[in-house]
């Protein structure tokens, strides 16, 4: 079962509430893998005691010609829908940055002078937490593609549930991070902001065919707008999280929601059991 | 003319509603709001949008059913996952297609369809604090980076056509491709972030990749008083990345509250917060060197 925590805007609460809800499934007995899928800037492993167990470089492939056999066709730059190569001279010049890593190049050269070698791109750590495994990406400074780590992340679903951290927004990180998911929590604040950011990732999931809920972090900080939106486009609201400056200076030194307000943990338990049901419960 | 960028790394921190603060506080600038996924400059601002146009960037692929010969070569080639396979009917599923056209070009049947992508919408608008450039990115779609070099060319376009001398920028958070896509060319960043371990952290990893383009930048730390022993070491650390320690705000509850109001914080009547950011939208524009 693969539960993604999402959000539109950033620094609702996503990476609190995804630590939150593996702590509160893991007291329900159950093993839990937490994805930190927002390799941009990944922060699940500072909000959770955990141990390292592994690091591993990721690497995209990105294509290598062997200049002795190039004939200077032209059918790689042609097949490149992102302008990595250009022909000069008669020869093919390959600008890498620009890779999508698609291996229409290599597939194409006609000369089989193209080859696949692998280019470093970020680091795959995993973690231990007792009951949570968590495996977290890093992209690398200066990289600018970072699904392929996310798809490469998403690879870990070898435990009963699954937990994926999603990145913000609602383009093609958060689509990559959220995609095949049994269930989406969408993480917002009862503010401007907050709704129309969560309405751009609702368009998303509902294009997508995704099944959804909501949780309201803050939610008295601001107004009733995010709440009268999902009654009036039947979203479930599956949990409110009040506004604390105690949790907010727990969360600065790096406590989860779960640890940081005693009476909030039996409303993580039974959010879980909510979500699980909607994740098991077809569309 | 001169290009200020707002960033953050991480999201959540106050970077739009500093921005729209920074575009009342300008005399003579153009705002470009490139956080293009989730934009909302807008909601604060109340541009009236004067022109607008379509936004078409790279490709999609599809299956014209009653050409595919099932042989599920496009299935093999895909290195998206976007090819859905559901009883021998393939389809493409648009959210995961990268636009490469792999399986256009290997198709034995000439069934898969390969098309101009539609992507989103780009306006220009009028405010009540000067011409705005914004865009929208439709749902799941793909290229902000390349939405948001189109937002940052019309705000250069309408401030050299205003003899403007400033473009405020709100960008988005992280530190990928659409943020690379903000700040390549810029020249001054400001850092809006928080005293979190997560904030904290983010914000090396942001510097880092500033530093990486050459950009002067400064580092203003919101909501200080959550923790002020982080905001100390988050304040030494950009002294020691070379960058400029631009301000700190408190708490306030104005924040949100003048934004459910559409108004920026500056207009929102708090002397307080409106005097704390004069101070630091003034050590910004002396760091660039600037009379306000």
């Amino acid at each position: 079962m693969i539960i993604a925590v999402a959000s539109g805007k950033g620094g609702t609460g996503k990476t609190s509430v995804s630590v939150s809800l593996a702590k509160a499934i893991a007291e329900l007995d159950s093993k839990v893998k937490l994805l930190d899928c927002d390799v941009e800037e990944p922060n699940a492993n500072l909000l959770l005691e955990c141990s390292r167990i592994s690091e591993t470089d990721f690497s995209v492939k990105i294509p290598s010609l062997d200049i002795s056999c190039c004939t200077g066709c032209g059918k790689c730059a042609a097949i490149c829908e992102f302008n990595c190569i250009a022909v000069v001279k008669e020869r093919a010049v390959i600008f890498p940055d620009l890779c999508h890593s698609c291996g229409g190049c290599s597939l194409v050269c006609p000369e089989k002078c193209i080859s696949e070698i692998e280019s470093k791109t970020g680091v795959i750590t995993k973690y231990s937490s007792g009951k949570i495994h968590l495996v977290q990406g890093i992209l690398d400074i200066g990289k600018a593609m970072s699904p392929p780590l996310i798809r490469e992340i998403k690879k870990n679903t070898e435990s009963e549930i699954v937990i994926i951290d999603c990145p913000p927004g609602t383009s093609c990180p958060m689509v990559t991070a959220v995609s095949n998911a049994d269930y989406v929590i969408l993480v917002t604040e009862p503010t401007p902001f907050g709704l129309h950011d969560m309405t751009l990732a609702v368009d998303t999931l509902r294009k997508m065919k995704m099944n959804f809920g909501v949780v309201i972090n803050r939610s008295d900080s601001g107004d009733d707008r995010v709440e009268n939106y999902c009654r009036k486009e039947n979203i479930e609201v599956i949990m409110k999280i009040r506004e604390s400056i105690d949790a907010a200076r727990a969360y600065s030194k790096g406590i989860p929601l779960y640890d940081a307000l005693p009476e909030i943990k039996q409303d993580f338990i039974s959010a879980s059991k909510t979500i699980m049901k909607r994740a098991g419960e077809k569309i | 003319m001169k290009e200020l960028v707002i960033i953050s790394g991480k999201g959540g921190t106050g970077k739009t509603s500093l921005s729209a603060a920074f575009a009342s506080l300008a005399e003579n600038a153009v705002i470009a709001d490139c956080d293009v996924d989730a934009a909302d400059l807008h909601l604060v601002l109340s541009p009236e949008i004067v022109k607008s146009g379509l936004f078409e960037s790279g490709k999609l692929a599809s299956i014209d059913e009653s050409k595919c010969v099932s042989c599920g070569k496009c299935s093999e080639l895909c290195r998206f996952d976007a090819v859905k396979n559901n009883g021998g009917v393939f389809s493409i599923e648009e959210t995961s297609c990268e636009g490469c056209g792999v399986c256009a070009h290997f198709c034995p049947a000439g069934a898969v369809i390969f098309e101009d992508r539609k992507c989103g919408e780009w306006y220009i608008s009028k405010s009540r604090f000067g011409t705005v450039s914004h865009a929208k990115l439709f749902a799941g779609a793909e290229n902000s980076g390349k939405l948001v070099s189109l937002v940052r060319k019309n705000a250069k376009e309408k401030a050299v056509e205003e003899k403007k001398d400033l473009i405020i920028t709100d960008g988005p958070p992280g530190i990928g491709c659409p943020v690379i896509a903000s700040i390549t060319g810029a020249d001054a960043v400001l850092i809006v972030t928080e005293p979190t371990l997560s904030g904290e952290h983010d914000l090396e990893r942001i510097a880092s990749l500033i530093k990486h383009f050459r950009i002067p930048f400064s580092v203003c730390v919101n909501r200080f008083d959550v923790n002020e022993e982080i905001t100390s070491r988050i304040e030494k650390k950009t002294l020691e990345l070379g960058g400029m320690v631009a301000g700190r705000i408190p708490y306030n509850k104005i924040f949100t509250q003048s934004q459910i109001r559409s108004l920026t914080v500056t207009e929102s009547g708090c002397s307080e917060i409106e005097n704390i950011i004069k101070n630091i939208w003034e050590n910004i524009c002396r760091r660039m060197m600037m009379t306000i």
